[in-house]
C-alpha cells in the first residue's frame, strides 16, 4: 500500500472532528433551553465531519484523489515560497510596532520577490507609496482607524 | 402593473448622480478585477465591506452588484486572452475564446462575450423584475420549517452536488458552518467555540475568512506553484466588429445561454459553472460546425458568456427574496445586509422597496455601462493584464492586510487571516472547494436559527420537517440531491458488470 498524503487529510478532519466535539461538550446549557439549546448544531456538526472524515481517511488509503490533476500534485518551490513566508512574518510582528505602511511595504517586497522580481528597491519604493496610497484612501475616505506608526502619524 | 411601477421608482432612485456614480465606480472596478486573475468579486466585496458604515444602503448594494455584474463581463478577456480564467465562471470560455485568440480572432470572440453578457444581463434582470415579486409571494408563506428545509437543500447544492467531490464538499460546508458558530450564541448568551479567548466573543468576521481564503490562500498556492507556471499574453488582434456569419452564429448560442444560466442561477442551487459547462456541451451538440469545437469556435465563447452573466442575475433571486445566498459573492453580500440590520427575504419588498427596485433598476443601468466598457475600452483592460505578477501579488497581499487590520486594529485577526490563508492553501492543495466555507459561515446562523424556531413553536417535535407537505418535499429534494447522483453511479457500475 502507498502512502499518498491525502491520508493525512482524513486524520486531520477526523481530529478536527474530535476537538468540535470535545468544545461542544464544554457549552454551557441553561435547562430552560435544555430541548433546543445552543448545542444541537454544534454536536450536529462534530458528527457529520467525523463521518466525512472517516470517508476521506478511506479514500486516502485507496490512493487519494489527487492524481486526478498531475498539475496539482507539483512538489512546492520552496526558494521561492519562503519569501512569501517571511513577508507575512514580518508584516504579523513589525505592525503593531511601526505601523501599517512599513510592516505592509515590507510584506510587498518580500511578496514581489517571491513571484520573480530582481529589483528590491524599486519594489520597496512602489510598495511605500501603495501602502501610503491605501492607507490614506482607507483612513481619511471611508474613517477606518488603520493604527498608527511613525509615517501615519504624518497625515 | 405592479411591477412596472416598482420599477420605474427603482429607475428614479437609480438615476440620481451619485448612485449612478456609485454604479459606474462598481462596473469600472468589477471589471478590472474581473481582469486581473487572482481576484474576484467575493474578495473585492468583502474587502469594501467597510464601507457600510459611511455610505447608505443603496449605494452600497448598487456598487456591490456592479463589481458581481463587472467580474462576469471582465473575466472573459482574461479567458480569451491569457488562457487563464479571470474568474472560475469563465474556465470554459477560455476553451474555444483562447483558441480564437491565436488564430488572430481575439477582436471577435471579445466582442461575441461582451454583447453575449450584455443580452444575458439585461434578459436575466428583466427575469429578477418579474420573477422575484412571484417568489415573494410564495416566500411569504413560509414557515420556520419550510426555511430550515429550503437552506438545507441550499447547503446540499452548493456543497455537494457543483463540485468535484461530495465528500470534500461537505467538508468545507461544516468547516464553514463550524467558523459561524463561533461567538455568544445570539439565543441564549452562551459563548460557543471562543477557546476562552474575548478577541472570539463576536465571532470572527466573514472578511477575515473571505481574505483568508480568496486573497492569502490562493496567493500561498500560486507562489508554492511558480516555478512551474508559465502565461502567454495573446495580443490584441483582429477586429471588434464581428462579421455577419459571427453574429448569425452567436445569437441563438446567446439565448440559449442565458436560459441555462438564469434558471439554474436562480434554483436554491445557484453556482455559475455548471450552466457554462452545460452551455459548452449544448453548443457542441447543436454546432453546424462541430469540427471546428477545440479550434475556436465562436459558439463556444458566446453560449458560456451568456450562461456565466445570466447566472449572476438568476442568483440575485433567491438571495433578495428568501434571504438564500447560493455563491460565495451572494454570501458576502448577505452579510452587508446584516451589518445594516436588514434582513433579507420577502418582506425587504415591503420594508426596503426603495432599496431593492433601486438596485434592480441599477442593473439594467449597470448592463450598458459595461457594454460600453468592454467594447470600446478593452484595449484598456488588455493593458491592466500587463501588470506583473509580483506586484499584482503583492498589492493584493497589501490590500488583504489593510482589509483585515483595519476591521480591529488587532493582529490576533492578522494572524487568524494568515491561519485561515493557510488552511486555504492545503484546500487548494487537496481540492476542497472554498464557497461552501463562505456560505455555510453566512447561512449557518440563519440556518440554526430558523432550526430552533421550528422546534420552538413545535415544541421540541422533530417530525414537524416530515408533516409539513412543502418541508417535506424540500427535504427529499435535498436528500436526492445528496444521495441521487451515487446512487445512479453505483446502479450504472452494476449493469456495466
Amino acid at each position: 500500500m502507498r502512502l499518498v498524503p491525502e491520508i493525512w487529510v482524513g486524520v486531520a478532519v477526523l481530529a478536527f472532528a474530535a476537538i468540535v466535539f470535545q468544545q461542544s461538550t464544554a457549552i454551557p446549557v441553561s435547562p430552560l433551553y435544555a430541548r433546543v439549546g445552543p448545542t444541537v448544531v454544534p454536536y450536529a456538526t462534530a458528527f457529520a465531519l467525523g463521518i466525512l472524515g472517516v470517508f476521506l481517511l478511506v479514500a486516502g488509503f485507496r490512493g487519494g484523489w489527487s492524481g486526478d490533476d498531475p498539475e496539482i500534485a507539483l512538489p512546492v518551490d520552496w526558494r521561492s515560497f519562503r519569501w512569501l513566508l517571511l513577508g507575512l512574518a514580518l508584516n504579523v510582528a513589525l505592525i503593531d510596532a511601526l505601523g501599517f505602511i512599513i510592516a505592509s511595504c515590507l510584506l510587498f517586497m518580500c511578496t514581489a520577490r517571491c513571484f520573480g522580481s530582481r529589483k528590491p528597491h524599486v519594489d520597496l519604493g512602489l510598495g511605500f507609496v501603495l501602502a501610503t496610497v491605501a492607507y490614506v484612501g482607507f483612513a481619511k475616505g471611508l474613517g477606518i482607524n488603520i493604527g498608527t506608526g511613525p509615517i501615519e502619524a504624518l497625515f | 402593473m405592479d411591477t412596472l411601477s416598482q420599477l420605474l421608482n427603482g429607475f428614479a432612485v437609480a438615476l440620481t448622480p451619485i448612485n449612478l456614480m456609485f454604479a459606474l465606480i462598481g462596473t469600472f472596478l468589477g471589471t478590472a478585477i474581473g481582469v486581473l486573475p487572482g481576484i474576484g468579486p467575493a474578495l473585492t466585496i468583502a474587502l469594501l465591506l467597510p464601507i457600510t458604515f459611511k455610505v447608505d444602503p443603496t449605494g452600497a448594494f448598487i456598487l456591490f452588484a456592479g463589481i458581481y455584474y463587472g467580474a462576469m463581463y471582465g473575466g472573459s478577456t482574461t479567458s480569451i486572452l491569457l488562457n487563464t480564467p479571470g474568474e472560475s465562471a469563465t474556465i470554459v470560455t477560455a476553451l474555444e475564446g483562447n483558441r480564437m485568440a491565436k488564430r488572430g480572432r481575439a477582436g471577435a470572440a471579445l466582442a461575441t462575450a461582451a454583447i453575449g453578457s450584455f443580452v444575458a444581463g439585461t434578459i436575466g434582470t428583466v427575469g429578477i423584475t418579474f420573477l422575484a415579486p412571484i417568489v415573494v409571494e410564495l416566500a411569504l408563506k413560509f414557515g420556520p420549517a419550510e426555511y430550515f428545509c429550503l437552506m438545507t437543500l441550499a447547503f446540499v447544492t452548493v456543497s455537494a452536488v457543483l463540485g468535484n467531490s461530495t465528500v470534500r464538499g461537505l467538508v468545507s460546508l461544516f468547516f464553514g458552518i463550524w467558523l459561524g458558530l463561533i461567538g455568544i450564541d445570539l439565543q441564549t448568551g452562551q459563548p460557543r467555540f471562543t477557546f476562552g479567548l474575548i478577541e472570539l466573543l463576536d465571532g470572527i468576521n466573514v472578511i477575515v475568512v473571505a481574505v483568508g481564503l480568496f486573497a492569502v490562500g490562493e496567493t500561498l498556492w500560486l507562489a508554492s506553484r511558480h516555478a512551474h507556471g508559465k502565461d502567454e499574453l495573446l495580443p490584441l488582434s483582429g477586429s471588434l466588429w464581428m462579421t455577419r456569419e459571427e453574429w448569425k452564429r452567436s445569437w441563438k448560442p446567446w439565448l440559449r445561454g442565458t436560459g441555462l444560466g438564469f434558471s439554474i442561477g436562480a434554483l436554491p442551487a445557484g453556482g455559475a459553472e455548471i450552466p457554462t459547462f452545460l452551455s459548452y456541451y449544448i453548443e457542441k451538440k447543436l454546432s453546424l460546425k462541430p469540427e471546428e469545437f477545440g479550434n475556436g469556435a465562436i459558439e463556444g465563447v458566446a453560449g458560456p458568456e451568456a450562461a456565466n452573466n445570466a447566472s449572476a442575475a438568476g442568483v440575485l433571486v433567491p438571495m433578495l427574496t428568501l434571504g438564500l445566498p447560493t455563491s460565495a459573492t451572494a454570501a458576502i453580500m448577505l452579510s452587508a445586509f446584516q451589518s445594516y440590520g436588514i434582513q433579507p427575504g420577502p418582506l425587504l419588498f415591503q420594508t426596503q422597496a426603495n432599496l431593492v427596485w433601486g438596485l434592480i433598476a441599477s442593473l439594467y443601468i449597470a448592463n450598458v455601462m459595461l457594454l460600453v466598457m468592454n467594447l470600446p475600452l478593452v484595449p484598456l483592460w488588455v493593458k491592466i493584464l500587463a501588470v506583473p505578477k509580483p506586484w499584482l501579488y503583492g498589492g493584493i497581499l497589501l490590500f488583504a492586510t489593510i482589509g483585515t487590520y483595519g476591521i480591529s486594529q488587532s493582529v490576533i485577526d492578522l494572524m487568524l487571516l494568515y491561519a485561515i490563508g493557510i488552511a486555504g492553501y492545503f484546500m487548494r492543495r487537496f481540492d476542497f472547494p472554498a464557497a461552501p466555507v463562505i456560505i455555510g459561515m453566512i447561512l449557518g446562523p440563519l440556518a440554526e436559527q430558523e432550526l430552533r424556531r421550528a422546534l420552538t413553536i413545535s415544541q421540541g417535535d422533530w417530525t414537524v420537517f416530515l408533516t409539513r407537505p412543502l418541508s417535506a418535499t424540500l427535504l427529499a429534494l435535498a436528500a436526492a440531491a445528496l444521495l441521487g447522483p451515487h446512487i445512479y453511479a453505483y446502479m450504472a457500475k452494476r449493469r456495466a458488470a
